[in-house]
């Protein structure tokens, strides 16, 4: 879509209208993963590996199976074999093989009449374990010595003589740094950490499935891509892919978390096993925590060379992250995105994916992004302290604009960083006087986002009200933003479109609802399947008015003649239309589906003041600021709801959260009480601005918003705490206990 | 094991069933009754989606027995709105966007519902204070608050 198609000028894009799902989610009528039960159902639990790294000798489940109201065992010897790459790594993550590669990984489960009786059988299983060395820590996994997880999981990027837990080795750059760093003023280089966080959704994974022997089977589960869901369920168990029928449940929570498979395998094996009864599978909070993905821990160097009028000369970074027992840490991402905000004559980044003995991580909104903007962010705030320069006006000096090249290779499009910088530049809050023990940190944060595969279908109904069938699931409103583009491209209410998540057996292939792409890709796809409705009801008027097609145009939600050429008639309303369809040609919808190009790169800036206290070390979180480029917000109010939730959890990520493993390698904070997210008191309102710079490549300028805000907290609040304190924590999170030993040791 | 038949108040009205006396209040209400707005998000009392009250208390279900509700009156989100007409919670939590997956919505409503009983004109820090329990990993719990100021605001211009 060309860019003059962007206009301002719109009756419901923009506005903020009720959800259309938001009756149900206010009274508890809508259903998630767990509200649902069907006859004659079982329910299934799961054991799990209480060592980090143990080879499974033997599985006893004798006494298991004389425990009454036991239907069904399942373990690894159930699953087909001969699975390789990505397929096997799964297979492996659903059910432990010949070893238990972490806390928390299942090596059995049980499918019985009641979820007492499953639990109860779980523990009758007798599994004798042969413990071996563990490590958890990424620069332990890749060090001489170390355990090896698994022999042969490295893919040939990997230089000759590394460590075989280093399973993907990446370097890029440009320009020679060398000479960038000769013409710096000033050169550090520093070293930080992040802690492995979780995604924290509130609602703990749940499924019910049933498969029968003949290989045909359902699913209903909580998730973020359904048809991810059915490939992947399909590879793990050998199953002809189109046969297994995947309904995504309402859905409490994904940010990543839920695109991926981690028990629903075991639910449809289980199933099978106890001859077709429908199985529910619902995980206890501590095995969300310490058996579905967080995401990865990084430990990085980064080196930057500055002049002392704050031009950026050269960077280096090196990254090293560990994703758990699998390969897939985000370490790539981590690395594009790192420098990405600004144009940096010369640099070289360097990337290694580590296996440890960790839960294989899974997405987490932008994933490797805030810890590699953690490490350049923070650097460049040190620096332009020490050379006595506005950090506002150096990110403003370096910021990359429309056209420029990536630090990563492609060149942007139409970007908006600069009016993103100059609107955080002109808050109120950046003027805000600040008392003892209080500081201001800031930083910019970026996001590629995502086209994805996508196939949306529209249909007419009789009575001229519209009905949209999407595969992305609405995990934030995205129903409300889809009705608003619907009304809009149609000119009819907000109120007289439908919007459905389909199940797969409805539409072609969609990717999840992730990488920021629902309101970009499915509003995409819908504009175009509703165009092709249009037509198509620009036809029948035109048969009615007996003239070419070509000379009908659709304008307020009816068929008019395409200026006075056309003829004279009355516009022919989408309701008139409906109603004689039947007989002007029968049913009117339109389909379209595609992998969208024009994807809309997004940047957001964040201020916060903060206020340590030099007793305690706990900081507190006076004022926060997100400023970001939305392209264009179609309903605002759950654009800001984005940037208020991803603002939080990088606030959790920078100040609370984090696993913590004893030196067994178990996982010591499984539950909400000890692995700790922002509660309401912790926090301050959250201010927002939503930056339009509209998006060329969608038909109402949308770029997508769910991710940048989770990236620039980890920076912007070691930005603030150093402002307070004088101490630099290059080592989150910035704990009481951390930040108040580093403040006494200054 | 033989369950316990138990006789209590959800909403109103009068209900009966049969608990295992492992099952928690969370645990009948969902299965036995099925009455599922009620959520399990930890099963620790952390997180707060289980908020109902017992006898007018505010209560994690997921930390009392289903037996205990015997003769107590129970509380839920399905009986928070009468028939078509919304709490003015639930109103204001839909026209300030207060949500965006909703999975924590029906706990935070009925603890909501629980303070502006006790307190119908609470200061900004006694709402977030009140709702500490209560964890929303989407929204960063500004549009919460604010619904919840809001409703606290025309009840009592209502009153």
């Amino acid at each position: 879509m060309a860019k003059d198609t962007n206009t301002s000028d719109f009756r419901y894009i923009g506005s903020r209208p009720a959800r259309p799902d938001g009756l149900d989610k206010v009274t508890g009528r809508a259903r998630y993963g767990a509200d649902i039960a069907a006859a004659n159902m079982l329910h299934a639990a799961v054991l799990r590996s209480p060592h980090a790294h143990a080879r499974i000798v033997k599985i006893d489940t004798s006494k298991v199976e004389a425990l009454k109201g036991v239907k069904a065992i399942v373990t690894r010897a159930d699953f087909p074999t001969g699975l390789t790459g990505e397929d096997w790594d799964l297979q492996e993550n659903t059910m432990a093989g010949e070893r238990a590669l972490y806390d928390g990984h299942a090596v059995a489960a049980i499918a019985a009449t009641s979820p007492h009786i499953a639990r109860d059988a779980v523990k009758l299983i007798e599994v004798e374990y042969e413990i071996l060395p563990h490590v958890i820590d990424v620069d332990d996994a890749m060090a001489d010595g170390a355990p090896v997880i698994r022999e042969g999981a490295a893919n040939k990027t990997v230089p000759e003589g590394m460590h075989p837990n280093v399973v993907k080795y990446i370097e890029f750059g440009h320009g020679d740094v060398e000479d960038g760093f000769a013409k710096a003023d000033l050169v550090m280089e520093r070293h930080y950490k992040t802690e492995a966080t979780h995604q924290g959704y509130i609602e703990p994974h749940a499924c019910m499935a049933q498969l029968g022997a003949d290989g045909k089977g359902e699913m209903w589960v909580c998730t973020q891509g359904h048809w991810y869901i059915r490939r992947m369920c399909a590879a793990v168990l050998g199953l002809d892919t189109a046969q297994l029928r995947v309904t995504a449940s309402e859905i409490g929570g994904g940010f990543g978390g839920k695109t991926t498979i981690f028990m629903e395998p075991l639910a449809l094996a289980l199933s099978r096993k106890s001859g077709g009864r429908p199985v529910k599978l619902v995980m206890s909070r501590s095995e969300v925590l310490r058996a579905t993905g967080p995401t990865a821990s990084a430990s990085m160097d980064v080196k930057i060379g500055m002049t002392k009028d704050g031009m950026l000369t050269a960077g280096v970074a090196n990254f090293r992250m560990q994703g758990g027992a699998f390969p897939g840490s985000p370490v790539d991402m981590a690395l594009y995105c790192a420098f990405a905000p600004y144009q940096v004559p010369a640099l070289q980044h360097i990337g290694y994916d580590v296996l440890a003995n960790r839960p294989k991580c899974a997405a987490y909104r932008a994933p490797g992004s805030p810890m590699g903007a953690f490490a350049v962010e923070s650097l460049i705030d040190e620096m332009a302290t020490e050379l006595g320069l506005d950090p506002m006006q150096v990110r403003m000096k370096n910021g990359s604009k429309s056209g420029d090249q990536s630090s990563y290779g492609p060149k942007f499009g139409v970007i908006g960083l600069e009016e993103t910088l100059a609107a955080t530049q002109a808050h109120p809050n950046l003027s805000f006087p600040l008392g003892p023990n209080q500081g201001r940190g800031i930083a910019a944060g970026y996001w590629f986002n995502h086209g994805g595969e996508t196939s949306v279908s529209v249909a007419l109904s009789e009575d001229g009200t519209v009905q949209v069938s999407v595969g992305t699931p609405d995990i934030g409103g995205s129903r409300a933003s889809m009705a608003l583009m619907a009304a809009e491209t149609l000119g009819i209410p907000y109120e007289n479109v439908r919007v459905n998540i389909a199940e797969t057996g409805s539409l072609g292939v969609n990717e999840p609802t992730h990488g920021s792409r629902a309101t970009f890709a499915s509003g995409k796809a819908m504009h175009g399947a509703l165009t092709q409705a249009i037509n198509e009801m620009c036809r029948r008027a035109a048969g009615k008015w007996k003239i070419d097609p070509e000379a009908v145009e659709w304008k307020d939600g009816a068929a008019v003649p395409a200026g006075p050429n056309a003829g004279q008639f009355p516009p022919m309303t989408i309701q008139e239309i409906a109603r004689k369809m039947k007989n002007t040609g029968g049913p009117i919808s339109g389909h379209h589906e595609s992998v969208p190009d024009g994807v809309g790169d997004s940047f957001g800036a964040h201020v916060v003041d903060v206020e340590v206290d030099p007793e305690t070390g706990h900081t507190k979180i006076l004022r926060y600021l997100v400023v970001q480029d939305a392209g264009r917000a179609i309903h605002p109010s759950y654009v800001e709801g984005q940037y208020q939730g991803g603002a939080v959890q990088g606030i959790g990520w920078a100040l609370n959260e984090e696993y913590v493993y004893d030196d067994m390698g178990r996982l010591q904070n499984p539950i909400f009480l000890d692995y700790r997210v922002p509660v309401a008191s912790d926090l301050p309102m959250i201010d927002t601005v939503i930056v339009e710079v509209p998006n060329p490549g969608h038909p109402f300028g949308v770029r997508g918003v769910g991710e940048t805000g989770i990236t620039p907290p980890l920076p912007a609040i070691a930005n603030a705490v150093a402002a307070a304190t004088g101490v630099r924590i290059r080592h989150l999170p910035i704990t009481p206990t951390k930040l108040l030993a580093a403040i006494k040791a200054k | 094991m033989s369950k316990v038949h138990v006789s209590t108040t959800v909403n109103g009205e009068a209900v009966e069933f049969l608990a295992d006396t492992r099952d928690s209040l969370l645990d009948s209400l969902r299965d036995s009754l099925g009455l599922t707005g009620t959520k399990e998000g930890c099963g620790t009392g952390d997180c707060g989606a289980c908020s109902v009250r017992v006898d007018g208390t505010l209560v994690c279900s997921c930390l009392m027995l289903g037996v205990e509700a015997q003769g107590k009156e129970i509380e839920t989100i399905e009986g928070m709105a009468s028939g078509d007409t919304l709490h003015p919670l639930q109103q204001k939590f839909i026209e300030h966007a207060a949500l965006q997956c909703g999975f924590c919505t029906p706990g935070i409503l009925v603890a909501s519902k629980a303070l502006l009983e006790k307190n119908p004109d609470p200061t900004e820090e006694e709402v977030r204070y009140w709702l500490a329990g209560n964890l929303c990993r989407c929204t960063g719990y500004d549009k919460i608050i604010r619904a919840v100021m809001d409703a606290a605001e025309e009840m009592r211009g209502a009153a």
